[in-house]
């Protein structure tokens, strides 16, 4: 009945409920997302945020020395957060997909368990732990490791941690989905045929798995650079990564052409990421960004 | 080949999850110290007092849950609506719809978030719970539209066939056939939208008003002004709601599984 209503039906069919997903997607989709990319040509008022005034400056502004240190270093804790979730992230993927079916569903509940309850009330634990008169310090001082306090709240490094922490669960699904479709008998194949564990590794599974890592890459880099939350409670603010700045730009500088077109910059260098994720594994859409 | 993990791979394993579950075991046990500091100075259940007491978070708790449930409700309207009806048509800009309703998910958050703080004023909509719902939504329509689309995908059409040669109107056989068979996907969806909304900090920044808090955005800010114990007794008592609906979910499964 299908094929004989396709056939006979006219080549042009909307079907009416269609209509209201259109209607929201192009106003609350569509059309901010074009206004955004309007305002980027326009100058900035400091009560109002925009006036009716074309420029090209914004776009100049992008290449300053201070908008590109910010850049570069968004783009150094994205790629840093991404090696070190890759690195942690891939074995962790790799041994669970060898445990026994049950034990292997239950580790995959346990790490995601955490992802129902609010990452800040997470991040909140990492704070207790590393603040000054937290976890860490008083237990090191009582043990009479250390006299003062180490400084080890506020930082690039405890920033670094919460960034690994908040994003490595999208790491490990990704690749751990790669991993579990995996077809274990090529890997035998190619140990039988006499190569060593760890050349079968490279050569077979790792290939094999590249779509996974790739997925995994994309999730976790395309959100570190807009995180600022994470950069705001546990790096003290001490590096300026891209969403803080298009947050300040819009928040306490009220220059709205700046950030609307930081984040057009932002996201032509997201979109290459997500063309580049597309193009290896032929998905359509990236699940669970957020 | 066998495939079995060595003792280090196991202690690998185990580390990273304790990774992930150390600072919530920490909040888990400050949340029952008398201190506010790092030292331990016995059990109390001081801030779980002060939490219940705390108006603040008692009604940013409560927007939070009116928002995400509102948002979860239009989403599975628009989202189901939509995956449905773009299965039964066929037109040129298509693609280009599905592209586009799909960017919310693919999009920086905080990109999304100054987007709407821009759009709204120029609309001179006042920011408030409306333009958090509208936001919520959208972000949430993409986690509907995709399940219910891959469900449909999966679906033998001879179903929907023979309840409308069997004389059902094309209405009745999507209440009778269609709806029950995509509900697992719409379930599954509302879920992943109602966790994404009531997490989300970034949009919620951006498009909140004066009265309007969420429950993140006071969190956030109590985490920025400093000591916060109260914020513990509640991070204590949501992973208790989600360990409790993760339990009662497994047990409901394992019944029906005995069932059949």
């Amino acid at each position: 009945m299908r094929e004989r209503e396709l056939s006979s039906a006219p080549k042009r069919r909307i079907a009416p409920t269609v209509w209201i997903l259109a209607i929201w997607t192009f106003l609350f989709v569509a059309l901010p997302l074009l206004y955004v990319i309007g305002i980027t040509f326009l100058e900035k008022d400091d009560v109002w945020g925009i006036t009716n005034v074309f420029t090209l400056e914004n776009y100049k502004n992008l290449f300053s020395a201070v908008y590109g240190k910010v850049f570069l270093d968004s783009f150094l804790v994205a790629i840093a957060t991404t090696v070190l979730t890759l690195l942690i992230g891939y074995p962790f993927a790799y041994f669970t997909a060898k445990f026994p079916p049950r034990v292997r569903s239950f580790i995959v509940l346990l790490l995601m368990t955490p992802f129902w309850i609010n990452s800040l009330l997470r991040l909140n634990g990492w704070i207790i732990l590393l603040k000054a008169n937290g976890v860490v310090n008083v237990s090191l001082q009582a043990l009479g490791l250390i006299d003062e306090p180490l400084k080890i709240l506020y930082n690039n490094g405890a920033m670094m941690l919460g960034m690994v922490y908040a994003l490595l669960p999208f790491m490990i699904t990704s690749i751990y989905n790669s991993v579990e479709k995996l077809d274990w008998t090529v890997v035998e194949a190619s140990r039988d045929l006499g190569a060593s564990p760890f050349k079968a590794f490279c050569t077979v599974t790792v290939p094999l798995t590249v779509p996974g890592i790739v997925a995994g890459c994309v999730l976790v880099f395309v959100p570190s650079m807009g995180l600022f939350f994470i950069s705001d409670l546990l790096g003290g603010g001490k590096t300026l990564l891209l969403g803080n700045l298009i947050k300040n730009e819009f928040m306490q500088a009220r220059n709205w052409p700046m950030g609307a077109t930081l984040s057009i910059a932002m996201l032509v260098f997201t979109t290459v990421f997500i063309y580049l994720y597309k193009k290896v594994t032929g998905a359509k859409t990236l699940g669970g960004l957020r | 080949m066998k495939r079995t993990n060595t003792w280090r791979s196991k202690l690998f394993v185990l580390l990273v999850l304790l990774f992930n579950y150390l600072p919530i075991i920490v909040v888990v046990v400050y949340s029952f110290n008398a201190s506010k500091y790092g030292n331990w100075e016995g059990f109390s259940l001081e801030w779980y007092e002060k939490l219940f007491r705390n108006t603040q978070i008692m009604r940013s708790l409560k927007n939070s849950l009116f928002l995400a449930v509102s948002s979860c409700a239009l989403s599975i309207l628009i989202g189901t609506a939509g995956a449905v009806g773009m299965a039964k048509s066929r037109f040129r800009a298509q693609n280009l719809l599905e592209n586009v309703s799909l960017i919310p998910m693919m999009l920086p958050e905080i990109i999304l978030g100054m987007a709407y703080l821009s759009f709204f004023s120029i609309l001179q909509v006042p920011f408030g719970m409306v333009t958090l719902i509208i936001a919520h939504t959208t972000f949430c329509v993409p986690y509907i539209f995709i399940n219910v689309q891959s469900r449909l995908v999966g679906l033998d059409p001879a179903y929907v066939e023979a309840a409308r040669d069997l004389g059902a109107t094309q209405t009745r056989a999507f209440y009778d056939v269609t709806l029950p068979l995509i509900t697992p996907a719409i379930i599954s969806g509302a879920l992943l939208a109602f966790a994404m909304s009531m997490d989300d900090v970034v949009i919620s920044f951006f498009v909140t008003g004066t009265t309007s808090n969420t429950l993140p955005l006071q969190v956030y800010s109590m985490l920025k002004m400093g000591v916060t114990p109260e914020v513990n007794a509640l991070c204590t008592l949501m992973l208790l709601v989600v360990f409790g609906a993760i339990g009662v979910f497994y047990l409901l499964s394992s019944l029906r599984r005995k069932a059949r």
